[in-house]
């Protein structure tokens, strides 16, 4: 600090810091001192939080990721306790799902409104990574909103098939078949699949080679009509197929039937009984159901 | 030289005459209305609240007193602040920073809270004398006092800002028995602590340095427009009044300084309009006083306009201008802007209906070939009984429609749905078409019609086939 009086502009009236460039003057006008204080309060502050709070990396070695805080912050228990707070507020809807018959969800207007929300998020958290968003399906994962079922359509079956799973080995009461594969254990020859394809492709009209269906009919009669049933319509008993729609589920090209017959599918669904609790399962049961598939 | 500038504590002194009353009345009205009205009842119907004015945030409406708004009506929302916004520039246009000097809650908060440092410590110059002299007794106890009341005062805004949040009997009982929600005593701390330091310890600056609106202004006020002026052509050259000396070849202005020790900005306005000045008037209070004593006009300083003021300087007759091309934009902007949103609100409907497409999967193939396409309804009941509506879908050619728990229709068939009072029900519904009757052109049609009145209302949405 200097004690000569400060230069003062004659134009402003105001200070001047006494720099100038090319003749021109910078004016001190001056912060308010407050706003001084408030960022050596900012500081103190970082300081206090640091203590607080997890803040610095910790050093490799010492097998911390970062230091604690003295005030035990975490992320995990938070989001655990805001869980644990949103099962809470849903305890009471929850149990009225538990203790009402899927039926009785879909007929009363607030418990069903309850029950495809919640089926909504849940179906989005862990059935659309195979199912796509709002059950569209993919090749290979059965599409829910139209009415060709594998299994079983109805509300009960719906919620069979989500407690106990699609060939789950783990659970004695899934859902249980196993196509052949007639190809790969030799059971039929490349020639008779080559014709036992146009023969499936001719159940829904897609083939006109007459020479191949009439060789392979036999063939159909006595490998698949066990199952898929003399005409090819199919037996929802055992999730076989119905062959006669011109729905595929792994696609209805030539080379997808024949890899379908020499290989076979045999794809699996898990179990969801023991990962999600009661409710979930009614209500994915009734979402599912009410996205148009649903069967009475 | 510093870099930063230690505050100057400015010691208002109490002014005396018409625009102080207009002040203490203004003051009196508008917080008056702050802290009543969210006490005012107004019956709307069983299980809906019966507040005059609430922010319902658990359940999603706004209610002032006839209005009502639900979230989806949300522009009646941004049409009132539009409104306020052209208002606030109307005034400006017209009357300068009339809201700064007598509306603004940072204004009247610091009248109030300097009426009760007057209150205590007594006026300008009592005040002065306490703050530069020793702590005594006497000065503790007036200090304590002072801060003590403007606690109270802030911890009552703020514990009335709640009030308009829940209903008010309710959360004033349950704000003292420790049950009222997190946000409340949050937001009541948060009011309680702006407050006390805005009015109390900030003061002027909040105005100077923290309030957009003085920037905003310069570029709605113009030489045409009244604001608190000092009459220089009349004024100087100013210097002190002495004994036996006439107002002969001088001007009215006695330098008395008395209206910079009223201005509660700390300011001169004989330095002309300034940022600071908030227009509060009590300057002109002030000089008109001391003009009175020395056997002068009153009026040295007044509403005026820059435009009048520089004509008499040079000896032309005064022209006011209030009609201009901008009040008249403001005006008639206001007008257009009310009218819509009064037919807006009278044409409202008891019903808000909307038909939302699924947007996976976008359409279903059904065995049979026809295609099946879902949607979600939904449909707010704003009255405040339940309704009975029927339901049918025009628009496409051998529809069938099923809502899920309600029913099915054949082609050309109805549903009948109760929506709830004053509530919002969601529907999930099916619309089928048999093969190649529909193509992507066609749009669904749903069609509402209340079985009492007869009124129809209608939502459209696409219909997807997946034919190319």
């Amino acid at each position: 600090m200097t004690d000569h009086k400060p230069d003062v502009d004659e134009h402003s009236g105001t200070e001047t810091t006494g720099h100038t460039g090319d003749g021109i003057q910078e004016l001190n006008t001056p912060l308010p001192r407050w706003w001084l204080f408030i960022f050596f309060a900012t500081i103190v502050w970082a300081v206090i939080y640091m203590v607080l709070m997890p803040a610095i990396p910790a050093l490799p070695g010492t097998g911390m990721t970062n230091t604690l805080g003295t005030r035990g912050y975490s992320d995990r228990a938070l989001v655990a306790q805001e869980l644990s707070a949103l099962n809470a507020e849903r305890s009471a809807g929850a149990s009225a799902l538990v203790s009402a018959s899927l039926s009785e969800i879909e007929n009363d207007l607030s418990l069903q409104q309850f029950a495809l929300a919640m089926g909504e998020s849940a179906f989005g958290d862990n059935c659309a990574t195979c199912h796509g968003a709002g059950g569209r399906g993919a090749k290979g994962y059965p599409m829910l909103a139209d009415d060709i079922w594998l299994w079983d359509g109805t509300l009960d079956g719906i919620e069979t098939t989500l407690l106990h799973g699609i060939r789950h080995t783990e659970d004695p009461d899934t859902r249980q078949s196993a196509m052949p594969a007639f190809g790969r254990d030799g059971l039929l020859s490349d020639k008779e699949i080559e014709d036992l394809v146009q023969y499936v492709l001719s159940l829904s009209g897609g083939s006109k080679d007459a020479a191949a269906i009439s060789r392979a009919a036999p063939i159909f009669a006595q490998q698949c009509a066990i199952c898929h049933g003399a005409t090819g319509t199919g037996n929802r008993q055992i999730g076989a197929p119905n062959l006669t729609d011109a729905e595929w589920l792994y696609g209805g090209e030539v080379r997808d039937i024949s890899l379908t017959i020499h290989n076979a599918r045999n794809s699996h669904m898990p179990a969801w009984q023991g990962r999600l609790d009661e409710a979930t399962i009614k209500a994915l049961a009734v979402y599912v159901h009410s996205l148009g598939g649903g069967e009475k | 030289m510093s870099l930063y500038e230690k505050r100057n504590q400015i010691y208002p002194k109490l002014a005396h005459g018409k625009f102080r009353m207009v002040k203490w009345v203004v003051m009196a009205i508008t917080l008056g209305i702050y802290y009543v009205i969210p006490w005012i009842r107004w019956p709307r119907g069983a299980g809906i609240p019966d507040q005059a004015v609430l922010a319902d945030f658990e359940g999603e409406k706004f209610y002032f007193f006839f209005f009502e708004i639900w979230p989806q009506e949300i522009y009646f929302l941004g049409g009132l602040i539009i409104l306020a916004a052209l208002a606030l520039f109307l005034v400006t246009s017209v009357l300068g920073r009339v809201w700064c000097g007598y509306t603004c809650p940072q204004t009247v908060w610091t009248d109030l809270y300097i009426w009760v440092e007057r209150a205590f410590e007594g006026d300008r110059a009592a005040r002065m004398r306490l703050d530069l002299g020793p702590m005594t007794f006497n000065k503790a106890w007036r200090k304590a006092g002072k801060h003590a009341v403007w606690l109270l005062i802030a911890f009552v805004t703020g514990g009335a800002f709640i009030l308009y949040w829940h209903d008010a009997p309710t959360i004033a009982r349950t704000f003292f028995t420790g049950e009222a929600p997190l946000t409340a005593y949050f937001f009541a701390g948060v009011l309680t602590f702006t407050t006390y330091m805005l009015a109390g310890t900030m003061r002027e600056q909040v105005c100077t340095y923290l309030c957009p609106w003085p920037r905003i202004q310069g570029a709605l006020t113009d030489e045409h427009a009244l604001n608190v002026t000092y009459r220089y052509d009349r004024g100087e050259p100013r210097g002190a009044l002495h004994k036996d000396q006439g107002f002969a070849g001088r001007g009215d202005c006695i330098d008395c300084k008395q209206c910079v020790q009223v201005c509660p900005m700390g300011i001169d306005i004989r330095d002309g309009a300034q940022l600071e000045c908030i227009h509060c008037a009590l300057c002109i209070d002030a000089c008109d006083d001391i003009m009175r004593k020395v056997d002068r006009p009153t009026g040295l300083i007044a509403y005026d306009t820059d435009r009048a003021v520089s004509l008499r300087a040079e000896g032309k007759p005064t022209k006011y201008k209030f009609l201009r091309t901008r009040t008249m934009l403001y005006a008639s902007l206001i007008v257009v802007i009310s009218a819509l949103m009064l037919w807006g609100y009278t044409s409202k409907s008891v019903y808000e209906f909307n038909v939302l497409k699924d947007r996976s999967p976008p359409f279903v193939r059904l065995s049979d070939g026809s295609v099946r396409n879902g949607y979600t309804l939904k449909l707010v009941n704003k009255s405040t009984t339940a309704q009975t509506v029927n339901v049918s879908v025009i628009g496409l050619d051998g529809a069938e429609f099923e809502i899920i728990g309600v029913g099915t229709a054949p082609h050309g068939g109805t549903l009948t749905l109760t929506p709830e009072a004053h509530g919002v029900d969601r529907y999930r519904m099916l619309v089928t078409v048999p093969p190649h009757e529909a193509s992507d052109d066609d749009r669904l049609i749903v069609q509402l019609t209340d079985i009492h009145s007869g009124a129809t209302i209608t939502a459209a949405a696409p219909f997807t086939t997946g034919d190319r």
